[in-house]
């Protein structure tokens, strides 16, 4: 007996099963970035005043800013691939796959140089609790990219074959492959300013 | 897939760009502010706001969040509630500390 | 099922579960049934074990370095006494496998999976590999746990709450600790998301939200717990292994002082943050424990007494209550802390509140039992002994919530005792209803009833034995995790006759689990064979064949859901229960 909903949606609730496992399992991603938050909050905030290390002291702002932009633009990437599976054009999406997986290698090797030169010059997480939240943020962070990363590069090449079977169950995985990414680009968009700007 | 279906996918495009241009400049903004050396709380509140922004343009356009079901509201609303509480986490604390002294 | 054989001869979609081999079949399954089987089995070789660790423990408090029969020549280094050292490995880790790798993986894992899906008429869980990914992740984060008994150093020993800064200093076992618990994690967090889309997609036709029974519903609002509350300890896991690992000081302040050393170390943590994202999660987890017990006596409570549940509708309501209230209770552990009055006062006017719907769901419980022809069968046995007992345990947390009487009886043994009467003699007994209830449904035969009662019996007069003496020596004020039970505190020389007593009883009451385990056993083989209904029941899950057959589909059509939960005894009606897929009265 076939599991029901896995492609089209329950009548009374809307949504197919991924889409509603894929918004609680970011629910609770939310609530894990949301502990991390409050803790860099709880320790900056009492930190005794004027010993609290800030970003800028150590990190690269022009760096980060390109990443930024290099998140932001494969988030749209995504989402274009999305939209070309429900213009049924499976080339484009294939492009816009594609861009999307280079964009997260390019959002990594970026964030690899910064890691890099920081080993070098011995800022290290032990240094400070600053540079111990920066490290355990953005190395979480990271992690998220590299998941990401592994799923899209699934449905770019081995799990698109399920294009040609079943076009509708794969646009919905695209889908939400995609609401994953957006969430972790989302991540960032707070990371940067909290870590990077103030 | 019909025509008028195909047609509200190329409206939406059409939304992908624009929200990725307002991103772009949004980002631009952020990082120019920051080397004002406003003071702190101002800062951070530019920051938080501006940040917000973007993080709710990509999740209403990105996420679909801004004509999504009910069921996935009542989901999110939930969640906010409990992020709401563990945010208050450092404040109740700091707060009550200070209240003692 | 001749079903199932037309659908995999036309092959379409993935389907091929007819030819499945012995390794996919049983071990790397995707069957919800047997991965509840398998949750199921692997909580109760945990709790075994845990049980024995707290057994060890027993002996220590009872006849402190003397050296322990029978298991003590293990302990070669110590000639078998139980030093103190070990005996807070014993404690750390008893409360651990108890809590994360015992009852919750029982619970939720077990009943919830092979329960769930049979119960709102699922073919399956939601996302049978991600179910299957949970199990596993359970598995290696209990073999983790296990394991660190033989790192160097031993297990982990700062409590099962791992508070920094001794935590964060502790030998390796502590690091295998914080790597088990991610797993854990990982596992509750996968799993409870496939619950919620399980119950929220996959409930029949016409079974709507206030049809579910309250089984249902009670594991429903446990996994909105387990989804939003672990995150916190997710992060304060990863926190404190930053610290062991990575050498940063989320939790180690400026100057701490360490055996007489200053600690080198960038300073500038908080300790308190660890407990404030531990029971952030661990009250909710608190609610994870008992909530599937007050569904499992929900079920065999009414089925015992043929009457449908009084105030059905008013239990639903205080569990979706008590669930989102637990988010804002946890600084009820922390009164002790130093927290001004502000925030105490919040904290004991919520703790007050979330006691009113456990007394709401305990109360609607007792008032089903009025005027009903009750049958004393084995799993009734222990769903009754569950209500005085949660009851006790509920009644002695209300002193700990009020931060005036907490200041008195923190950390002392009371508060050993009311969580035990809440999770032994309470969540423990439901367990084990609830394993006598379905195991005709699991196997297609009943466990005696005969061993069932000389299981209970006993068992209920131990776990008194065992428990009460606490309340009484914690009021006198002996503190808890003392390896020696006191011995070396003139205030607690008067109750200290109290320690031989409990012991004898702790493991009397082992003894008592024999004709259980031999029971389970024994059942599976030679036990009464039973049809699909036999205890006369009206949920969806007995309108399922007896044992249902592994690989997909558990019914032989999706089955048309007409009434609610427990229309016992109907007027009018030919027999005293009518099933929820029954149209109308024969």
């Amino acid at each position: 007996m076939e599991i029901p909903y896995t492609v089209e949606a329950r009548p009374d609730t809307g949504v197919f099963n991924a889409k509603l496992g894929v918004w609680l399992f970011l629910a609770s991603e939310v609530m894990l970035f949301g502990a991390l938050f409050s803790s860099y909050v709880l320790l900056r905030t009492g930190a005794p005043a004027g010993t609290w290390h800030h970003g800028r002291e150590f990190l690269n702002v022009p760096l980060a800013t390109l990443n930024t932009i290099i998140l932001i633009a494969s988030s749209v990437t995504m989402v274009m691939s999305w939209a070309s599976l429900k213009l049924n054009d499976f080339k484009k999406y294939r492009i816009y796959m594609g861009l999307t997986l280079l964009a997260g290698v390019g959002f990594l090797v970026v964030k690899g140089f910064e890691y890099g030169h920081k080993f070098e010059i011995g800022l290290l997480p032990k240094t400070n609790t600053f540079l111990a939240i920066y490290f355990t943020l953005t190395g979480l962070h990271g992690l998220h990219v590299i998941g990401g990363m592994i799923l899209n590069g699934y449905f770019l090449g081995p799990g698109s074959k399920m294009f040609k079977t079943q076009p509708e169950r794969f646009t919905n995985r695209v889908e939400v492959a995609g609401l994953y990414w957006h969430f972790v680009d989302l991540v960032w968009i707070f990371l940067f300013p909290t870590l990077y700007l103030l | 897939m019909s025509a008028s279906d195909a047609e509200s996918i190329r409206k939406q495009t059409r939304a992908y760009i624009v929200v990725f241009v307002t991103l772009m400049v949004m980002t631009i903004l952020t990082v120019a502010v920051s080397y004002f050396h406003m003071p702190v709380g101002l800062a951070i509140l530019v920051a938080l706001v501006i940040a917000s922004f973007k993080g709710s343009l990509v999740a209403a356009v990105f996420m679909h969040l801004s004509h999504e079901r009910k069921l996935i509201y009542w989901v999110l609303l939930l969640t906010v509630i409990f992020f709401v509480v563990l945010m208050a986490i450092p404040s109740l604390s700091q707060w009550d500390q200070r209240m003692l002294r | 099922m001749a079903l199932v054989d037309e659908r995999v001869a036309h092959g379409h979609g993935e389907a091929h579960h007819e030819e499945l081999g012995f390794w996919q079949k049983y071990v790397f399954s995707q069957d919800h049934k047997v991965i509840g089987i398998q949750y199921g089995f692997t909580a109760l070789c945990f709790l075994l074990f845990g049980f024995s660790l707290m057994m060890m423990m027993r002996w220590s408090i009872a006849y402190p370095n003397q050296p322990i029969p029978l298991v003590g020549k293990l302990l070669k280094a110590s000639g078998g006494i139980i030093v103190p050292e070990f005996y807070n490995q014993l404690g750390a880790m008893h409360g651990t496998i108890m809590v994360f790798l015992g009852i919750v993986p029982l619970a939720v894992g077990a009943f919830g999976n092979y329960i769930v899906p049979l119960q709102i008429g699922a073919p399956d869980m939601a996302f049978p590999k991600l179910n299957m990914a949970s199990y596993w992740s359970y598995f290696i984060g209990g073999v983790i746990m296990l394991s660190s008994f033989f790192a160097p150093g031993g297990a982990a020993q700062s409590g099962w709450t791992s508070y920094p800064p001794l935590s964060d200093i502790a030998p390796t076992g502590q690091t295998m600790w914080l790597f088990g618990m991610l797993f854990l994690i990982i596992s509750s967090v996968l799993g409870s998301m496939n619950f919620l889309v399980t119950i929220i997609q996959l409930r029949a036709p016409g079974l709507t939200w206030m049809r579910l029974p309250f089984f249902v519903w009670a594991q429903f609002v446990t996994s909105f717990l387990l989804l939003l509350a672990f995150p916190a300890l997710q992060a304060a896991a990863v926190l404190q292994m930053m610290d062991r690992l990575a050498g940063t000081s989320f939790f180690l302040p400026s100057g701490l002082v360490v055996s007489g050393q200053q600690l080198q170390v960038a300073g500038g943590g908080s300790p308190l943050l660890w407990q404030h994202l531990f029971w952030f999660l661990a009250h909710p987890e608190v609610y994870v424990l008992i909530l599937p017990a007050f569904g499992i006596v929900a079920e065999v409570i009414a089925n015992n007494t043929r009457k449908p549940l009084w105030g059905y509708r008013s239990m639903v309501y205080a569990v979706t209550f008590l669930g989102f209230m637990s988010f804002i209770v946890w600084a009820h552990h922390m009164f002790m802390t130093g927290m001004g009055t502000v925030m105490s006062t919040f904290f004991q006017t919520t703790t007050m509140i979330i006691s009113i719907p456990s007394v709401i769901v305990l109360t609607a419980l007792l008032i089903s039992l009025w005027g009903a022809s009750i049958r004393f069968t084995v799993p009734m046995l222990f769903a009754l002994a569950f209500l005085p007992m949660f009851a006790i345990g509920g009644l002695t947390g209300l002193p700990l919530g009020l931060a005036p009487a907490d200041i008195h009886l923190h950390d002392t043994l009371y508060v050993i005792g009311h969580f035990h009467y809440v999770v032994a003699p309470g969540t423990v007994f439901a367990m084990f209803a609830g394993i006598y209830y379905w195991f005709p449904k699991v196997t297609g035969r009943k466990m005696s009833e005969l061993l069932g009662k000389i299981h209970f019996w006993p068992s209920f007069l131990f776990m008194n034995g065992v428990f009460f003496p606490m309340l009484i020596q914690g009021l006198a004020g002996v503190q808890r995790r003392l390896y020696d039970g006191g011995a070396s505190y003139s205030h607690a020389q008067p109750v200290l006759h109290w320690n031989a007593f409990m012991s004898g009883s702790a493991w009397l009451l082992g003894l008592s689990q024999i004709p259980f385990i031999f029971n389970l056993f024994w059942s599976m083989k030679k036990g009464e064979k039973v049809g699909a209904n036999p205890w006369e029941a009206t949920t969806l899950e007995w309108a399922a064949a007896p044992s249902p057959p592994i690989a997909h589909g558990n019914f032989a059509e999706i089955p048309t859901v007409h009434r609610g939960p427990y229309d016992y005894s109907l007027p009018g009606a030919s027999t005293d229960f009518t099933p929820q897929h029954q149209l109308q009265e024969a």
